[in-house]
């Protein structure tokens, strides 16, 4: 009954979704306030309407209903309540009913938070939302239904795959999905600016805010599923590049360089067809990942059971999308020098630069991604495309993108002198160079990329001490002066630092946990001491454990520095009731200078296990640069000048209303 | 045209999206295609007989993979029954994973295709058989060697487009 009613509700959800992408476009092209003011209360209804059959499926999870055939393959009634909850999306068809309630949800933002805007706008924004949405309720309805019924209901679930069942599946999803469907908003937006041929600064002002928004969630998600991989896969990698994950790295990158993008189309009204047509990418980057997902065209460890009618929906929906908008972009886009001009040594110039460096690696990835693909569809064999590839293409262009995200902040709007940046930096590159050649000699060992690493990081640094240093001398001398100038800097400019500072903390992390990292296996058994660097890892004995819905080995490991008993680790294998194969659950003892991780590996008889341990210099640096960097974000999101715009707008109009 | 390319562009990548839809990444060729089928010795489902693939010997027979806790095999067994009624070939299965009980209660409920069961109970025929879960079907002729093998659920339409009429070549 229940499951019914959230079948019913979809479909409703589906004419809802239509209309509310039919009646507000007509309406704004032939000027019809009543049809275009049909958007907002629409996607209010929308969002409703998905929320209940959202909390439907989450009902029949929590039921046990097992006649329903999504649950009955995705859950079992031994599986703990939480679990089972986030099971809702744990396979195709919830994670789906996940998507679709994201984009409600951002559409009911936008529909909420839009009082500033003008009518028009509002209605083709909400309008292609809608019409994105029909096409999404269409494909869940048809072809991906998760309140189908079984003719013949199981005793009992066949449970979510243990890999899921962690922690990561509460969080990563929920937050990966948030960004890569807030992308949405911003395509909407630069579709309605398409279709009205109103594209100024303050449409770029609306958009900014959009943007950052959905970068940080899809940052805090790529982050979230790093970490995920990094504890539960048991080999200690943080990054796979498995197609699954470049599909949400792809809309990151076209992300990052759309926020850099958008600013100098609002300040500077330049590059304005560039922007639009990142907008357009980032979104379809994101309609992408979810094709090659949900399609099963590409292997990896998350695709999920295909099915073939599935996989040409999404392709029609993915063509009709992509395509109508490539071909509105193609006919309507502004052409040639828009807006402001700047010359070659500039700050426009600088983040184009920043921008062609991301969107070439956001092509490298792709073409990495699609190689398989292309090749087995050439009757060329079966290949796969692995970190090699992609290390060798990727990091050679990160480099120069590390040198200009220092020198993009310093240089000014339109015109800046080349000797005046090089006198203002010569100190700060030095700086750099010292350290950069220093820091591998006091890790240890000297490598070339750690070297180069270290010093694009100490020249970002630098480069931010020294602008901060220069925006506050105005204000005299004094630490407690400059502090309080500090303080009284808006809150985007605060952001930009955090985020570009997060990215050097990020690039630490990578490059002293891959240069320095110590890797050990070896055959233990109780009473035996690993040693690795400074620290020992003792085994002390091994026991069962029974957990709700599997048994447990684990070890009981005490980590030993300098005689002293750091911690005491129990790294586990897991066997589940309803899986085959054996899950690894690593015992980490994290640090803000080293992670010690240690997994158990396999029986060797006689009470002896293989047992791995890395010890990880820097490694949650990582994640940490991550944060900052969502950090960031979430700063330049709180800016003054967002909500201020937004009350001089309401206030003009009410003036305007008021004299009317 | 910068224009023109994006267009040109983005068809290619549809038309590649859609050519790759028609294949199957994980339809990696079974390495044991034309290959003896692994021997084993298992006892058989509710009786203390043994079996080994070699009692099959000079039969072209199929070996099906199943479980009572395998969902798309209920789904599958149907159609094995109704293929079970025309006698056309002799249908083993491999209880992979199982327990006995569970199993031998799955049968009686929903039917018994198959002449007889063997019990695979740890899985370790499984492996040599390179299964991946169930159900997997395995076409094994008169000399004993592997012809053909599915992954997932026997569809009527494979029964009838491949499976039997690749029977009836092998009888020949």
């Amino acid at each position: 009954m229940i499951a019914e009613l959230g079948h019913f509700a979809l479909a409703l959800a589906l004419c809802v979704a239509f209309a509310q992408g039919v009646l507000p476009l007509v309406g704004a092209a032939r000027g019809n306030a009543r049809w275009m003011a049909f958007a907002r209360p629409a996607a209010a209804a929308q969002f409703l309407l998905v929320a209940l059959a959202f909390c439907a499926l989450g009902w029949s999870f929590a039921q046990n209903d097992f006649s329903l055939a999504y649950v009955a393959q995705n859950s079992n009634s031994k599986l703990p309540l939480p679990y089972r909850l986030s099971a809702v999306w744990g396979g195709h068809e919830g994670s789906l009913l996940l998507w679709i309630l994201m984009l409600a949800g951002w559409t009911l933002a936008v529909a909420l938070a839009s009082r500033s805007l003008p009518d028009a706008l509002v209605a083709r924004t909400l309008g292609v939302l809608g019409l994105v949405a029909a096409a999404f309720h269409a494909f869940i309805l048809f072809t991906s239904n998760p309140f189908e019924r079984l003719a013949r209901v199981p005793a009992d679930g066949r449970d979510l795959n243990p890999l899921l069942q962690d922690p990561g599946l509460i969080f990563h999803p929920p937050m990966l999905y948030m960004g890569y469907v807030g992308f949405s908003v911003a395509f909407a937006l630069s579709i309605a600016a398409l279709a009205s041929g109103k594209l100024d600064a303050a449409w770029a002002r609306w958009s900014r805010p959009w943007t950052i928004a959905a970068w940080m969630f899809l940052t805090l998600g790529i982050a979230l599923g790093s970490i995920w991989a990094y504890y539960e896969l048991g080999w200690g990698g943080w990054w796979f590049w498995d197609p699954v994950e470049n599909a949400s790295f792809m809309p990151w990158l076209i992300g990052t360089a759309l926020i850099h993008s958008l600013a100098v189309t609002e300040k500077r009204g330049a590059l304005k067809s560039w922007t639009l047509l990142l907008a357009i990418t980032a979104f379809s980057l994101s309609l992408l990942g979810t094709f090659l997902v949900r399609s099963g065209v590409l292997t990896s460890v998350h695709a999920f059971a295909t099915d073939p009618r599935r996989g040409i929906f999404i392709l029609v929906l993915l063509a009709l999308v992509i395509g109508s908008s490539l071909a509105l972009f193609v006919a309507r886009a502004p052409r040639g020098a828009t807006g402001g001009a700047f010359e070659v040594v500039s700050r426009e110039t600088l983040l184009l630069v920043n921008n062609l460096l991301l969107a070439a690696a956001c092509g490298t990835v792709l073409l990495g991604t699609l190689y398989p693909l292309a090749i087995d569809a050439l009757g060329m064999g079966k290949i796969s495309v692995g970190p090699p590839y992609f290390n060798t293409v990727f990091v050679p262009l990160m480099v120069p993108l590390l040198f200009f995200v220092a020198l993009g902040p310093q240089a000014s709007w339109h015109s800046a002198s080349l000797a005046e940046l090089a006198a203002r930096m010569k100190y700060a590159l030095l700086f750099a160079i010292a350290g950069g050649l220093a820091i591998p000699f006091a890790m240890g060992s000297f490598a070339p990329l750690v070297a180069l690493s270290m010093a694009l990081v100490l020249w970002v640094v630098a480069s931010a001490w020294l602008q901060l240093r220069a925006r506050v001398a105005p204000a005299g001398p004094g630490v407690r002066t400059r502090l309080a100038a500090l303080a009284r800097q808006p809150r985007h400019y605060w952001g930009m630092h955090v985020a570009h500072l997060g990215l050097a903390v990020f690039v630490v992390g990578v490059a002293l946990s891959k240069g320095y990292e110590s890797e050990k296996e070896v055959r233990m058994s109780p009473g035996d001491t690993l040693t690795l660097g400074m620290y020992g890892v003792r085994m002390l004995g091994v026991r069962e454990a029974p957990g709700p819905n599997y048994t447990a080995v684990v070890a009981d490991m005490e980590l030993v520095r300098d005689g002293q008993v750091v911690m005491r680790l129990y790294p586990e294998k897991r066997h589940y009731f309803s899986s085959q194969m054996p899950m690894t659950e690593a015992a980490i003892d994290p640090g803000l200078t080293r992670d010690v991780y240690v997994a158990l590996g396999d029986p060797l008889g006689g009470g002896a296990w293989s047992v791995r341990a890395h010890v990880k210099p820097f490694v949650d640096w990582i994640w940490g640069g991550c944060l900052l960097m969502a950090f960031g974000g979430l700063l330049a999101l709180l800016d003054r000048r967002y909500r201020a715009a937004a009350r001089a707008t309401a206030a003009s109009e009410a003036v305007a209303a008021a004299r009317a | 045209m910068g224009r023109i390319a994006i267009v040109v562009g983005f068809f290619a990548l549809v038309i590649l999206l859609a050519v790759g839809l028609k294949r199957d990444p994980r339809e990696v060729p079974s390495p044991l295609i034309g290959k003896p089928a692994p021997a084993f010795e298992l006892p058989r489902l509710g009786s203390a007989q043994r079996f080994s693939p070699k009692d099959m010997q000079g039969k072209v027979w199929l070996l099906n993979v199943w479980a009572s806790w395998c969902v798309t095999c209920r789904d599958e067994h149907p159609v094995l029954v109704d293929f079970a009624r025309t006698k056309r070939a002799p249908l083993v299965g491999l209880n992979y994973k199982d327990q006995s009980d569970d199993a031998r209660k799955w049968l009686a409920r929903f039917g018994d295709p198959y002449q007889f069961s063997v019990v695979d109970a740890d899985g370790r025929i499984g492996i040599d058989y390179g299964v991946y879960g169930g159900p997997e079907t395995y076409l094994i002729d008169r000399a004993g060697v592997i012809r053909f093998k599915q992954i997932g659920p026997v569809t009527p339409e494979l029964l009838t487009g491949k499976i039997i009429p690749m029977i009836a070549e092998l009888e020949r």
